[in-house]
């Protein structure tokens, strides 16, 4: 019975798909698709008139300057079709990077989950997840007027320049902008250009507000987490944003003092990531470290990662994402140095990855580390993200190699010798490589891109191609950004100690945060040794 | 009626299924058991570059009750089976055993335990 319904229903679909129904549409089909859009998908009623001027046999002056007139009209209506195309073409670029970078939030929680113990999932994972709306919070309400009010016109979202008021002041007959101030609670700037940019900005400050919550991992206070999830996104991290790319200070140094085209950052090493790694490693530091992470004569005890599996997909996950983080920040998909960028972001990870895994295989350790794999995969999308588009393909991945060396010399540098816990690597992915993509781009960007940038003639060139400028502008902005974020979060830090507090008790801590913290266990129905997960400090 | 329980290796525990299945004891319960002993570990954990103890050696505990006459048979038979020679192949003890009931159909003594009887 079943057998011959099934039949009956198969050779029914076998009949339909060869049915001739051609015969009932207006066009033919296209398989091959050469022949969809044409002039009648841009404009109906103009393609009937260069159709009828075609036709026209009447030679008299007036039928000719009747015509001419018509040709006029139809031609300004194929270039406005035109530009609406090609601002289209931005416009899901930028999108499309955007929800790339969107997420990169699933890696971030996936490698910091991954690198920590089973018994604090909950919270870790919930960190990562709040981060996101607490923080797109804060950039509504504040951020995103403050980093992008003096903007400007959106030169590549079809020009709307409503973003028009940047504070600033006058020294040394220089101007320097300070924040801008256009956009609280998005009032006045109802743009599809500005909202587009909105969506692509907010998961770039989700970013940095994420990377505090791997090195503090584990014992940080959800309450103290979460209020300073809106405190990065809304005040923070867009004061510094603002002074790179809102036409701050730091991007006018080129204008103002002749050093290359002022502080540059594509995509955001410094913007982004220094900024992240600053205020975890400023973090882990003020929580202290992890019970049992040091022995009383200094050692270090090791603490597995409960889950590796969980790590390597999320890094693969993240380094997906940053194909959005870096080429869509061209903002244009209609600016195909995009490839270049593409490219540079996918040799450098890699370079990072294999110097990393080879580094700790035969130079700091006996074996291919699996999270340190991890780490250098992202120590090299970090130091690439913001010297991507200014650099050649050797270039990229050089970077990308002495990113993977460094995050290992700096992971053991942090740990062994200024004794900070910092659970996933953290300061040495973001801060320390950070730093290092903005040093890079001023030694090696190659002049082939960045006309105008910051309203500076010429293309970008680093120190090894004849501008030290540019690198002395890098320089002063990586420490500009130290200084910033480490001011700013150390007051932010000290606050929310009084506020909340800011680590759990220990008994919470040996326990595990997920019950205490969040109310559940993360396992729930699984036995876990927590003892045996705690390392006995000797 | 004797109890037999050993320590073996994770490693050996399906040649000493099998080995006991060939002599006819085809019965047993075994669980999971942690330890601490003088075991050189051959490979060190790392991680991120620092060597860690993972602080218990994982073996399995099996438990056997079986038949006076069939003891000594099965305790050569699981001596062969997890010997490897090395620090750390485990322990084999024995114990006497009052009563036995095998609670399917209420068999009492011997006739409930594991192993083949003195008529076979």
């Amino acid at each position: 019975m079943t057998r011959k319904l099934l039949t009956i229903f198969f050779s029914l679909i076998l009949t339909i798909c060869f049915m001739d129904l051609a015969a009932q549409i207006s066009r033919t089909p296209d398989p091959n698709g050469g022949n969809t859009g044409s002039l009648a998908d841009i404009d109906t009623t103009t393609a009937k008139v260069l159709d009828s001027l075609t036709r026209s046999k009447d030679t008299t002056v007036a039928a000719v300057n009747a015509s001419v007139n018509k040709l006029a009209t139809a031609v300004s209506t194929f270039a406005n079709a035109d530009g609406h195309n090609k601002i289209s073409i931005n416009f899901v670029w930028l999108l499309i990077g955007g929800f790339l970078v969107f997420f990169m939030q699933a890696g971030f929680a996936l490698v910091e989950t991954g690198l920590t113990r089973a018994k604090n999932v909950a919270h870790t994972m919930a960190m990562n997840l709040f981060v996101y709306p607490a923080g797109a919070l804060g950039f509504f309400i504040s951020g995103f007027a403050i980093m992008f009010g003096g903007l400007g016109a959106l030169g590549t979202l079809g020009g709307f320049d409503g973003l028009n008021h940047e504070v600033s002041v006058r020294l040394f007959g220089h101007s320097f902008g300070l924040l801008g101030a256009k956009g609280f609670f998005m009032n006045g700037i109802y743009d599809v250009g500005v909202l587009g940019f909105f969506v692509f900005q907010v998961v770039f400050m989700d970013a940095t507000a994420t990377i505090p919550t791997g090195a503090m991992a584990e014992r940080w206070k959800f309450a103290s987490f979460a209020i300073s999830g809106v405190l990065i996104g809304g005040f923070i991290y867009p004061i510094y944003g603002n002074w790179v790319w809102g036409g701050g200070w730091l991007s006018q140094l080129g204008v103002n003092f002749g050093l290359g085209h002022g502080h540059l950052d594509f995509a955001g090493s410094s913007v982004v990531h220094l900024s992240g790694g600053v205020l975890a490693f400023l973090g882990a530091k003020m929580l202290g470290p992890r019970i049992g992470k040091y022995n009383r004569n200094g050692t270090v005890n090791a603490i597995p990662g409960h889950n590796i599996p969980m790590a390597v997909l999320g890094s693969l996950v993240l380094a997906f994402g940053w194909f959005g983080f870096n080429s869509g920040s061209t903002l244009a998909g209609t600016d195909l140095r995009l490839a270049v960028v593409a490219f540079n972001t996918l040799i450098a990870s890699c370079g990072g990855a294999v110097a990393a895994t080879l580094w700790i295989w035969f130079v700091r350790g006996n074996k291919p580390d699996v999270s340190m794999m991890v780490n250098g995969l992202l120590a090299g999308l970090v130091a690439i993200t913001a010297p991507c588009a200014f650099v050649s393909p050797a270039g990229g991945l050089i970077i990308g190699l002495l990113a993977g060396v460094l995050v290992v010399e700096v992971t053991f540098f942090v740990e062994r010798k200024l004794k900070i816990d910092d659970p996933v690597g953290a300061v040495a992915v973001h801060g320390a490589n950070g730093l290092w993509g903005v040093l890079a781009l001023g030694l090696f960007a190659d002049g082939t891109y960045g006309d105008g940038l910051n309203g500076v003639k010429g293309n970008v060139r680093g120190l090894f191609y004849g501008d030290g400028g540019q690198f002395v502008a890098e320089a002063i902005g990586g420490l500009v950004n130290i200084i910033w974020f480490a001011l700013a979060g150390w007051i932010m830090f000290k606050l929310l100690d009084k506020l909340v507090g800011n680590r759990v008790p220990a008994e919470v801590e040996l326990y595990g945060l997920d019950l205490h913290e969040t109310g559940l266990d993360g396992y729930s129905g699984i036995r876990m040794d927590k003892n045996a997960e705690t390392p006995l400090s000797r | 009626m004797k109890k037999i329980e050993a320590i073996i290796r994770t490693s050996k525990f399906e040649d000493v299924k099998s080995e006991l299945k060939k002599i006819g004891i085809d019965f047993f319960s075994y669980w999971e058991a942690s330890g601490i002993g003088n075991e050189h570990t051959q490979e060190y954990h790392t991680y991120r570059g620092t060597i860690y103890d993972t602080q218990y050696i994982p073996r399995l505990f099996i438990s056997i009750v079986l038949k006076d006459i069939n003891v000594k048979k099965a305790i050569d038979c699981i001596e062969k089976a997890a010997h490897t020679g090395e620090v750390g192949d485990g322990m084999i003890f024995t114990y006497n055993i009052e009563e036995s009931v095998r609670i399917s159909n209420g068999a009492r003594g011997e006739a409930s335990t594991a192993g083949p009887g003195d008529n076979i």
